[in-house]
């Protein structure tokens, strides 16, 4: 996707400067700014409760802070609700998994389809015109997801049913299916066994490479995120730490002292 | 034989009333489920939206008492009937307005409050309606009559004492209630399956958060949610209203509602659905069975010692959600 045709600038896809969130007297995020460029893989690290679930909140419009701007496509984003910020493809995953567990695999993929589908209500009752030619549309797309995610088998299957590894894969698709300009992945391997984690490295790789997407994750295995990332972000007790290439955070003392040193 | 014979006589009634028992409870769960409130008014939605019917219908002027008394005329009525089929549809929008008033004055300022704040809002919502409606057509009983076929069904009776030696007495009201009704279940199923608005609906029953992250706007939903349960509420009136003319103890069946929802779960329309149908013939079936050896008059509790007996066995009712504690 043009990472290298266009200018420094045009290559971020997404500013944060100077966010501060607070929770009444706590603050969560305090004076954080860094950027999201286009194509890449940014990870927010840092330790439990450093205040990184708070800012994927905050890039996707669940939490809006007290200071600060965000800025979207090069445009300041104006105060939105979470809704809203879908229709601007912001698509994530949750912590724990949140996925419509009564649903089928890809009834849930579908919902991920909701900002492209138009729709009035009188059509959907006829079931007529509209409704029934968006619904055919998006269910290929859909579909094509599906092969992609190498999950044919069980699209007819209620997730509610299926093991954690393909839950967590069925909601990576589910955000997929909003093609969305940028991806936000909270804590995409966690609970996974080996085989799972591998999995899930792959799928995230192979989205970023040949979809195009860029995605900013969180997660805790640090092995993973210098795999993974392109850059890296870390944040602790709400402030930005360290910023970088994975090399550099990697053997910046202050990220040692405040995470890895400390940490497990 | 003549004992079993009437024993399926007074189930089958028993089962029509039932119906109508289910299609208050649905409305509580459509709402439950979309939005975690329990919805106290539902009952009292079933009485407006019957007066509101039989108001427009007979040309009833709207707060004629307050007009009257403050202006000293004594007006009563318009003096003409409307079509039914008018007065209807502006029954049915006065159920969608309803639904988008209580989204803008009441849901949307109580977001992420607790539930009991919520149910507390809704009990105030069905005081208000109900002191609204009466302001609006009067509090006295009116008949409601929209050309539903009533009384005995001929054929029926027929039909069964060709085949039993014994005559059925059902009544035609109830089996047209039970087509609607029927219809009305297969027609929202159908909707929340297969429509855009329906997997919404559904999604937003499920997870709240993942909703609102795929772009779906939660207070569009509790709207049309609201506006689904007027129309249930309406349906439940019309019904009810026809059986037993439209007055103030036609909210009252929502309390009969509420055992139903204990037996079936609170997140479940088919919970909803064979909950009604149970209460409804069980209570009719034990009046008849056991009723005349403890003098009678079973029908008013024991719907509620059912529901007391599940909450004391399986708390999640029939159909409802697991509940699961972490320890």
């Amino acid at each position: 996707m043009g990472q290298t045709e266009t200018t420094n600038k045009n290559d971020i896809l997404m500013d944060i400067v100077n966010v501060t969130l607070r929770f009444g007297g706590v603050k969560a995020l305090s004076d954080v700014s860094f950027n999201i460029q286009r194509g890449e893989i940014r990870a927010i690290i840092g330790p439990n409760g450093a205040g990184k679930s708070s800012m994927l909140n905050v890039i996707n419009g669940f939490y809006t802070p007290q200071e600060g701007e965000i800025w979207f496509e090069g445009k300041l984003r104006p105060r939105l609700k979470p809704h809203q910020i879908a229709y601007q493809r912001i698509a994530r995953t949750f912590q724990n998994i949140a996925l419509f567990e009564g649903m089928t695999v890809l009834d849930n993929m579908m919902t991920g389809r909701m900002i492209y589908m138009k729709s009035g209500l009188l059509s959907q009752l006829a079931w007529w015109g509209k409704a029934e030619r968006e619904e055919t549309e998006n269910r290929l797309i859909v579909e094509k997801i599906i092969d992609f995610l190498e999950i044919p088998a069980i699209r007819k299957t209620p997730v509610g049913m299926l093991p954690y590894g393909l839950q967590k894969r069925v909601e990576l698709g589910r955000a997929l299916a909003a093609e969305p300009m940028l991806l936000l992945l909270d804590e995409p391997m966690a609970g996974m066994n080996n085989e799972e984690k591998e999995d899930m490295c792959r799928f995230i790789l192979d989205v970023n490479e040949e979809l195009g997407t860029t995605i900013a994750l969180i997660e805790h295995d640090m092995g993973v995120v210098m795999d993974l990332a392109d850059r890296v972000v870390v944040i602790d007790h709400g402030e930005k730490i360290a910023d970088g290439q994975p090399d550099e955070v990697r053997n910046d003392q202050n990220v040692i002292d405040a995470y890895l040193g400390v940490s497990h | 034989m003549q004992t079993l014979l009437f024993a399926l006589e007074v189930s089958l009634n028993g089962f029509m009333t039932g119906i109508l028992y289910a299609l208050v409870a649905l409305g509580f769960v459509l709402i439950f489920k979309a939005s975690g409130v329990f919805n106290y008014a539902q009952g009292v939605m079933v009485l407006f939206a019957a007066l509101t019917l039989v108001g427009l219908q007979q040309g009833i002027v709207p707060f004629q008492h307050l007009i009257n008394n403050l202006l000293g005329t004594s007006i009563h009525g318009f003096g003409w009937n409307m079509p039914t089929f008018l007065a209807l549809l502006l029954t049915l929008l006065t159920m969608l307005l309803l639904a988008w008033l209580v989204e803008k004055l009441i849901l949307k300022h109580l977001v992420n409050q607790n539930p009991v704040i919520l149910f507390m809002a809704t009990i105030g919502l069905a005081y208000f309606l109900e002191g609204f409606g009466d302001l609006m057509w009067g509090a006295d009983l009116k008949k409601l009559d929209i050309g539903i076929p009533m009384g005995i069904s001929d054929t029926v009776e027929q039909t069964t004492y060709d085949w039993f030696g014994y005559g059925f007495f059902i009544d035609r009201l109830d089996i047209t209630a039970s087509i609607v009704a029927a219809l009305l279940v297969i027609g929202l199923t159908i909707f929340s399956q297969f429509s855009k608005t329906g997997r919404a609906l559904r999604a937003v029953a499920d997870d709240h958060q993942a909703a609102l992250s795929v772009g779906i706007s939660l207070r569009r939903i509790w709207v049309i949610v609201w506006s689904i349960a007027g129309l249930v509420a309406l349906i439940a009136g019309i019904f009810w209203g026809s059986k037993s003319g439209v007055q103030f103890s036609l909210s009252l069946v929502a309390l009969k509602a509420l055992p139903v929802l204990m037996l079936g779960g609170l997140t479940s329309i088919p919970g909803a659905i064979v909950g009604g149908l149970l209460i409804g013939v069980g209570e009719k079936l034990f009046d008849f069975m056991v009723g005349p050896m403890i003098g009678g008059a079973t029908e008013n509790w024991f719907a509620y010692v059912v529901a007391l007996v599940f909450l004391l066995f399986r708390p999640q009712g029939l159909f409802g959600e697991k509940i699961i504690e972490r320890v």
